[in-house]
């Protein structure tokens, strides 16, 4: 990757303070487009803010958070989304009262040209309807159609978040602890379904499974205590001596005995 | 303005902003709380009002003082555990919904015990006549009772919150409602108690207020408006803000009411030549006493146009 | 069990059990409802225009053109509420002001400055909610939830101080009062007979109800629902929050304002104590969610009731707001739904062909209501006798029957059948909630068996 192009996203210096405590204190980071980045760490050490500095939800302190080399301090989440960052949450944030389908076209609505017209009719615009429904046979729910979102299973909630995450067409996505709550099988399934759908784009997940993060992780950042400790490859960071100390040490011990 | 002027309507405002303390301090504890914006909130005040009026008669006012928040505390706490926790997993809309049938309802029954006009409910002898007499001007011994139990109020919830163990839990309850309940506390109970405090404290306003100021039905609405109108200048949530909130607005109510400038008369003695058939003469000749009314609510909107979370507001959702 | 909480919108694909495993293309999807559709408006079409014919009093005909423009505002209320989620005190404000310009458009219009003839005079009020909406929206929609509640009481309650301010504008204590029958005729209808602006009203509720349905199947409209449910959400899908809530709340404004220039032409007086009140602002909030606020036609039903009660109940009983209050707070905690709710959830069973098993609990309940509304109801006439009417004796008449407050067989006597029917009421009510779980278990295992299928 040359110099002149920008990274996909990148954090320069970010720090947070709530009040006198200073939750991210100096986090650096740079990720290059088409990266699969895994961050993990301790709880409590900052990850979900994070995530929330790099979505928009608070203003950093100081410090930059740059999306395809441009600065995003401070801009509202709907401006960074519109600038192609795309997020999932930890807790399920889905429509509930709207149809799996309605769930998923109000995703595709803006970035399809759509903005606030009241003047036509949803079911009229073709080209919506076709992506919609192209999304959910992605995510692999066109046989719960019309059925109204709160009443899905938890999997199935977790999925249709996954549909709307990158219904926009977003190339940055966020997906903040995608497999919470899921047991073995579906995770695999999961990890499957997430593979495919960000097929291309960068990615970003914050997960505490180490077998996910090993499988699907092309990079993992480690956090702590609100900075990046180590950010490399997967072997290396399993190798890194401050990572082990910090917080792998015997999880990764156990997940290679369970490996061989 | 004289310095008599000024110092009265200090004295005024302050007790009439203290009055309206009591009122919104106990609103914001029901919604940091349970979330709850209880709409019924000046109906308990009514109904401490109307009450006092009754014990007083049978009782004395003295006594009456005592019994009659309590009764109108018991009557918030069985409507918090027979209905308002009913609609709470419902969501915040239908909880504010029911407290808006319950203050239709409240009004209603006033309306059919005690009649429509307003009833006489006398000062007690202690607190008839001024205190003392500034400057030519009285200052009534009931408005500085007022502002007494109103400090004497917030000192005793303060202690209560900080320093007994029901105002620990209640504290932690505030945040985390389910570690609570996990810890071995009767949360739901805790909750009947807060509603039930907070419709007490109310009452208790009403019970001196009602007194002091008019006690009719149409003191529910009138007073309502403003106490929401403190909550948000306040910021929600936070009782130091609606102290403040509430002095601002009791004070410069007050004061407006006896100013009689106008945009006109202010234009006018500087040289200018204002007319009724001047253009805008509507609004310019309106004289500060004449918008009064409209004070508290001109603050809300600035106040949402400038700085949204309020005076002090905590950062909400 | 969540799906009676939670009950489907309206929108442009209702579901047909079956229909998912037809291999349908899904922009197609609506034509096969398309028959459908064209009869339900059909038939609304044809109740506006035969109501005055079946009912021919004119009090009747008051009620009814009543009901026309309070239709309009329910359901532009219910933009705010049921398809928002914003909760408003104070939406008699664009009815009000809409009322207030409306009726002042007809004075000048009448005076010959403004060629506007009377049946377009809605469509000023409308541009006049429209404009204050815009103007106060601002500053409204920058909040969400309780918060946004009590601005829109604040706000309610500056203009409705204001109306003292300016006496020009809203016509002090007296109001504004104005001739509808001037200008030029449409067709020869000048407008003052009461039929013809019932024809009037008629036209504009059809046309302002399809318009508003139309709305909720537009992007604008998907999206304020998107809001009303997840808030958080909406801006990473890309769209802003407040945009999306304040362009709603100024075409509810719009059509507020219709409903408040239809009632200016009606009474062809507007006072600022009534319009732009806050008691009126909580009659619409009250009887909208009566009506149903998570169906279309629930506020229509609204509409309905709030004039049958204001006109109506209130000539029979004094005792209306007392029975109204109690009816709300019992709907709020029984039946958030609505009437619209209420009804949606027993088609649901008669889809499935279940209504007929509980036909007889509903009988049960209905008898045993009765008899617990009517002993209740005598006691609180009889109160509300005592009360205000001392002067007119002790005897009332009630249904039919002659009550004595002084006697004690009467006060007795309404007790017993309250109590009895309250104790019979309950106990059937447990056997209704029983049965009631039963079937809608049934009904979850009938939607999975032909899920599989």
């Amino acid at each position: 990757m040359s110099a002149a192009t920008p990274y996909a996203l990148e954090l320069r210096d970010l720090r947070k303070s709530f009040g006198k405590t200073e939750i991210i204190r100096g986090a650096n980071l740079a990720v290059q487009a088409g990266e699969r980045v895994a961050i993990i760490g301790p709880n409590g050490a900052g990850k979900s803010t994070l995530f929330n500095l790099i979505s928009g939800r608070f203003a950093p302190t100081s410090g930059d958070v740059l999306l395809h080399g441009q600065s995003i301090n401070g801009k509202e989440p709907y401006e960074i989304n519109r600038l192609g960052l795309s997020r999932s949450f930890q807790i399920t944030n889905i429509f509930p009262k709207l149809s799996v389908f309605e769930n998923l076209r109000c995703g595709v609505l803006w970035s399809m040209g759509y903005r606030y017209t009241f003047l036509r009719f949803l079911s009229r615009m073709d080209a919506v309807n076709e992506r919609a429904k192209q999304l959910m046979e992605q995510i692999g729910l066109q046989k719960k159609r019309d059925e109204l979102a709160v009443n899905l299973t938890y999997a199935e909630q977790r999925a249709l978040e996954i549909g709307i995450t990158i219904a926009g067409g977003a190339d940055v996505i966020l997906l903040d602890e995608p497999t919470a709550g899921m047991s073995n099988s579906e995770t695999r399934r999961f990890i499957q379904l997430i593979r495919e759908v960000t097929e291309g784009k960068t990615l970003l997940t914050v997960e505490h499974d180490m077998g996910v993060v090993f499988g699907l992780a092309d990079k993992i950042a480690v956090v702590v205590y609100g900075e990046v400790i180590a950010f490399d490859t997967p072997e290396n960071v399993r190798a890194n001596a401050r990572v082990q100390e910090a917080y792998l040490g015997s999880a990764v011990a156990d997940e290679q005995a369970a490996l061989h | 303005m004289t310095l008599e002027f000024f110092t009265i309507s200090l004295l005024n405002g302050v007790s009439y902003g203290l009055l309206l303390f009591m009122l919104s301090s106990g609103l914001t504890l029901i919604f940091s709380m349970m979330g709850v914006l209880n709409f019924a909130h000046t109906s308990f005040y009514m109904l401490g009002a109307y009450f006092g009026y009754m014990l007083s008669g049978v009782i004395g006012f003295w006594p009456a003082l005592l019994i009659a928040p309590l009764l109108v505390g018991v009557l918030g706490a069985v409507f918090e555990r027979y209905s308002l926790r009913k609609v709470h997993k419902y969501g915040h809309v239908p909880e504010l919904l029911v407290t808006f049938g319950l203050s239709y309802l409240i009004l209603e029954v006033v309306q059919l015990v005690w009649g429509r006009s307003a009833v006489p409910y006398a000062l007690p002898a202690a607190l008839q006549g001024p205190l003392f007499t500034l400057y030519g001007t009285q200052f009534p011994k009931s408005r500085s009772f007022i502002m007494l139990l109103a400090l004497l109020m917030l000192l005793a919830v303060w202690l209560v919150l900080t320093r007994t163990r029901i105002g620990l839990v209640i504290q932690a309850a505030l945040k985390k409602p389910e570690m609570v309940e996990a810890l071995g506390h009767n949360v739901p109970r805790v909750f009947m108690l807060v509603f039930g405090g907070g419709c007490a404290l109310a009452g208790l306003a009403g019970v001196i207020g009602g007194n002091t100021y008019m006690t009719e039905p149409s003191m529910a609405m009138s007073v309502g408006s403003i106490i929401f109108v403190v909550v948000v200048v306040g910021g929600l949530g936070s009782l130091a803000g609606a102290f403040l909130a509430s002095l601002l607005i009791g004070i410069v109510q007050t004061f407006a009411v006896a100013l009689d400038y106008s945009w006109a008369s202010l234009l006018n003695s500087m040289g200018m030549n204002l007319t009724p058939d001047s253009f805008g003469w509507p609004v310019l000749s309106l004289t500060i006493s004449q918008m009064a009314p409209i004070l508290p609510y001109l603050f809300l909107v600035l106040m949402l146009i400038f700085r949204p979370k309020g005076l002090m507001g905590t950062r909400e959702d | 069990m969540s799906a009676i909480l939670h009950p489907q919108i309206r929108n442009e694909t209702m579901p047909v059990a079956g229909q998912a495993a037809m291999n349908v293309p899904d922009y197609y999807r609506f034509k096969p409802w398309n028959v459908g559709r064209v009869i339900v408006w059909g038939v609304f079409a044809l109740l506006l225009i035969a109501a005055p014919h079946v009912f021919t009093s004119s009090l009747a005909l008051t009620m009814l053109s009543q009901m026309g423009y309070a239709i309009i505002i329910c359901l532009s209320y219910n933009i705010l509420l049921g398809q928002g989620g914003m909760l408003s005190f104070g939406h008699a404000v664009y009815t009000g002001l809409g009322s207030f310009i409306a009726i002042h458009a007809m004075n000048r219009a009448a005076g010959g400055h403004l060629p506007i003839p009377v049946w377009l005079i809605p469509i000023v009020g409308g541009l006049a909610g429209m404009f204050f909406a815009a103007l106060l929206g601002w500053v409204t929609t920058r909040k969400s939830g309780t918060t946004f509640a009590m601005i829109t009481l604040g706000v309610g309650e500056l203009v409705a101080s204001m109306a003292l301010m300016f006496p020009g504008f809203f016509g002090g204590e007296g109001g504004i009062t104005t001739d509808r029958v001037y200008g030029p005729t449409f067709f020869g209808a000048d407008f003052g007979p009461g039929i013809q602006v019932y024809y009037l009203i008629a036209f504009y509720c059809f046309v302002c109800t399809a318009l508003m349905f139309a709305f909720t199947a537009t992007p604008l409209g998907r999206m304020l629902n998107a809001v009303r449910d997840n808030p958080e959400r909406v801006a990473f899908v890309g769209y802003s929050t407040q945009r999306v809530r304040y362009m709603g709340f100024i075409i509810a404004g719009f059509f507020a304002g219709i409903g408040g220039g239809l009632a200016a032409i009606n009474f062809e007086i507007v006072t600022a104590m009534d319009s732009v009140s806050i008691i009126r602002s909580g009659t619409y909030l009250l009887f909208t969610f009566l009506g149903g606020a998570t169906f279309f036609f629930g506020p229509i039903i609204g509409g309905v009731l709030l004039v049958l009660a204001t006109v109506f109940l209130s000539e029979i009983t004094k005792a209306w707001m007392l029975y109204l209050g109690l009816v709300f707070l019992f709907m709020v905690m029984y039946a958030p739904g609505g009437i619209a709710g209420l009804i949606m959830m027993n088609l649901r069973l008669a889809k499935y062909g279940k209504l007929g098993r509980i036909f007889g609990a509903y009988l049960a309940l209905l008898g045993t209501g009765l008899a617990m509304v009517v002993g209740f109801a005598a006691l609180v006439e009889m109160l509300y006798h005592l009360q205000l009417n001392s002067g007119l004796g002790s005897e009332l008449r009630f249904m039919g029957t002659t009550l004595n407050v002084h006697s004690v067989d009467s006060w007795v006597g309404a007790g017993l059948i309250f109590l009895t029917g309250l104790g019979l009421f309950e106990l059937v009510r447990r056997q209704y909630m029983r049965q009631w779980g039963e079937i809608q278990e049934e009904i979850e295992h009938d939607i999975q068996r032909r899920e599989s299928v």
